[in-house]
């Protein structure tokens, strides 16, 4: 297997050479590498912007930016992190580059569309630094470009609502071909119940992304025909409803905030029973409960909106719903804690950010039922608290399951080692300073400080200045951990096949895998997380 | 997975669904001159219905394709449908 020429070697088509063998490739593994560097990319610079906005907080009055930068400093922010980095993250780097092989298979359905949804993700990355920069700036509007502001402000919003709507049309394309790599090309010998989680999850993702999309794209398109045309559906002043914007919204970006988490939840899937040794606690619940969460997830998207003037009718009816969310996401966070009970657990760096992500989630998930329920929502809404409960989920549950996909499959993406202690370190510091930053906003949101402002009261500085502190913790862990990651390629520990004992395919090709990913039909066990061979070989 | 089979469709069943859908049409016309009160909305959009069904049944062959491609699109129609009537929880009680 040692002689096997990984798809490094290999490039598809065959005959390409140089930079045009990744830039026309269609082989799903370098188009998930491409993903990687661009996704790492869009992440470092959000995360810079996320650390000056944070320094502007530090003080009172003026720190180091204008109120005007500021408000477009935290949009550019948003969009970046919610459009560039946790919407395609895991889907696109971990997906594209893992379902495949999961399934026991050579490549996804549509290989062109795959590169096709990858240019697209380039171009709407673009237009959002082009917008920056031309007719007015970028948009200080926030990422959710609520109506009648958008419509008003001088700033360059046709050309950013572009750019998010050129990337939704990347992501739809991603999940349609993973809806149908998985219904038409996983192996034969695969049957429903022996696809891994994390395929599972993908799957589910991938359904929420072709029936939301489109939903957000139509309705950016339209506020750029209000600003363009004067049409008057959202416009008040035209006869319009700003809240049927708000509406058409968060139909599709609530069921993405599941876009996000589903992966990140099929990654911790993986990890945890690999480093277990162990079956996982519940197979079909966590399968089941995915497909529960993609359509309970798709159902509660006003909950978004109970200070919005909407019916009381309908804050009753959306609250209600949001309870139902948490039924099938406990269901696996109590499937992976007793996956771990009695187990015999090897600590390793991605199951030390697997354990913290579970931590962190369930914070998140804790205080969003005081944010889904209508009378405390009412009291912290459009506070710091929902910056504190909106973090805890999208970064301490997706950015530290991006973290622990990263760690987990990094010897398989690359075929080399990474130096265990400093990732140790990395993952100490990052969430050490994730805790500091974080958790004083919740008490800031609740002493009633609120979101997006530039400037606040003297009762606030203690908790922005200790959250700043976190901040730069933060920061500090991350660059320490992507700096590790990067001088694995200076090290070349070379990594074997199957280093952490896992059981699913992408463990049984080589590291990295060979073009066609298997060298002959792979064997398909009965039960994708049966341990028996590998303790018996250990 | 795929069975690569193809349904081909006969020119008179063709011919059938094309002439029902006219008829359709003409119907729809026909009842723009007739008032029928708060029937007329329901029986307009039922006839449209209809002449959907007939086009995705036939002319789009959902009728002859695999349980996956029929519960997908089923799928999609529900997903719509709640995310219009689930808005009306708000619009019609504001």
């Amino acid at each position: 297997m040692a002689t096997t020429p990984s798809f490094f070697e290999t490039p598809a088509p065959a005959g390409l050479t140089g930079i045009k063998a990744w830039l026309l490739t269609h082989d799903h593994k370098r188009l998930g590498l491409m993903y990687l560097w661009a996704v790492l990319f869009w992440f470092a610079l959000a995360l810079v912007i996320g650390l000056l906005l944070r320094l502007e907080l530090m003080t009172m009055g003026r720190t180091i930016m204008s109120a005007g930068v500021y408000n477009s400093a935290f949009t550019l922010h948003g969009v970046i992190m919610i459009f560039l980095f946790v919407i395609p993250g895991i889907p696109a780097i971990f997906g594209n580059f893992f379902l495949p092989i999961q399934l026991g298979t050579d490549d996804v359905f549509f290989p062109r569309l795959n590169l096709l949804s990858w240019y697209l993700y380039i171009l709407g990355g673009l237009l959002a630094i082009v917008s920056l920069f031309t007719a007015g700036g970028f948009p200080d509007t926030g990422w959710t470009f609520y109506v009648p502001f958008s419509i008003g402000t001088k700033h360059n919003v046709p050309m950013t609502v572009f750019a998010a709507f050129i990337l939704g049309m990347s992501s739809m394309l991603t999940g349609l071909n993973f809806i149908t790599t998985v219904h038409r090309k996983r192996s034969p010998n695969m049957g429903w119940m022996q696809i891994p989680l994390f395929t599972w999850s993908l799957y589910a993702t991938a359904w929420v992304q072709v029936l939301a999309t489109p939903v957000i794209s139509i309705t950016l398109l339209l506020v750029i025909a209000e600003r363009l045309l004067n049409i008057g559906l959202f416009d008040p002043g035209r006869g319009g409803d700003p809240i049927l914007y708000q509406h058409l919204f968060w139909m599709y970006s609530h069921p993405a905030v599941y876009v996000m988490i589903l992966p990140g939840m099929g990654v911790v899937s993986e990890i945890i029973p690999t480093f277990s040794r162990k079956a996982i606690f519940g197979y079909k619940a966590i399968v089941f409960s995915s497909m529960g969460i993609a359509i309970a997830g798709s159902l509660v998207w006003a909950h978004h909106m109970y200070t919005s003037g909407m019916s009381d009718t309908a804050i009753f009816v959306f609250s209600l719903l949001t309870f139902l969310v948490a039924i099938p996401t406990a269901v696996k966070v109590f499937s992976w804690v007793s996956t771990l009970y009695k187990a015999s657990i090897e600590m390793s760096p991605p199951l030390l950010y697997a354990l913290i992500f579970i931590y962190l989630f369930s914070v998140g998930g804790l205080t969003g039922l005081v944010l889904g329920a209508a009378g405390p929502d009412i009291h912290v809404h459009d506070t710091h608290f929902v910056v504190a409960h909106f973090h805890f989920t999208m970064f301490g549950g997706t950015g530290f399951a991006f973290f622990a996909a990263l760690h987990f499959w990094w010897p398989k993406m690359f075929g080399i080692m990474y130096n265990f202690r400093r990732a140790y370190i990395a993952a100490t510091l990052t969430t050490v300073g994730f805790l500091f930053h974080y958790v004083p906003m919740f008490i800031l949101g609740m002493m009633g400080m609120p979101r997006r402002s530039y400037d606040y009261l003297p009762q606030f500085a203690q908790g922005n200045a200790l959250a700043t502190v976190g901040g730069i913790l933060l920061f500090t862990g991350i660059a320490l951990m992507l700096v590790n990651l990067l001088l694995s390629f200076r090290s070349r520990i070379a990594a074997p096949a199957n280093p952490w004992g896992g059981c699913t395919l992408e463990w049984t090709v080589p590291s990295p895998p060979p073009l066609h990913n298997f060298l002959r039909q792979p064997d398909i066990q009965d039960y994708p997380y049966d341990f028996t061979e590998i303790l018996r070989k250990s | 997975m795929d069975s690569g089979e193809q349904h081909l469709s006969s020119f008179l069943s063709l011919a059938l669904v094309l002439a029902a859908l006219l008829a359709l049409t003409g119907l729809t016309v026909a009842m723009s001159y007739v008032d029928l009160g708060r029937f007329n909305v329901p029986l307009t959009l039922g006839i449209a219905g209809t002449k959907v069904s007939l086009v995705l049944l036939y002319f789009m062959h959902l009728r002859y394709e695999n349980r996956a491609v029929v519960y997908s699109f089923l799928g999609t129609i529900g997903f719509l449908a709640i995310m219009i009537s689930f808005t009306f929880w708000d619009v019609a009680f504001r």
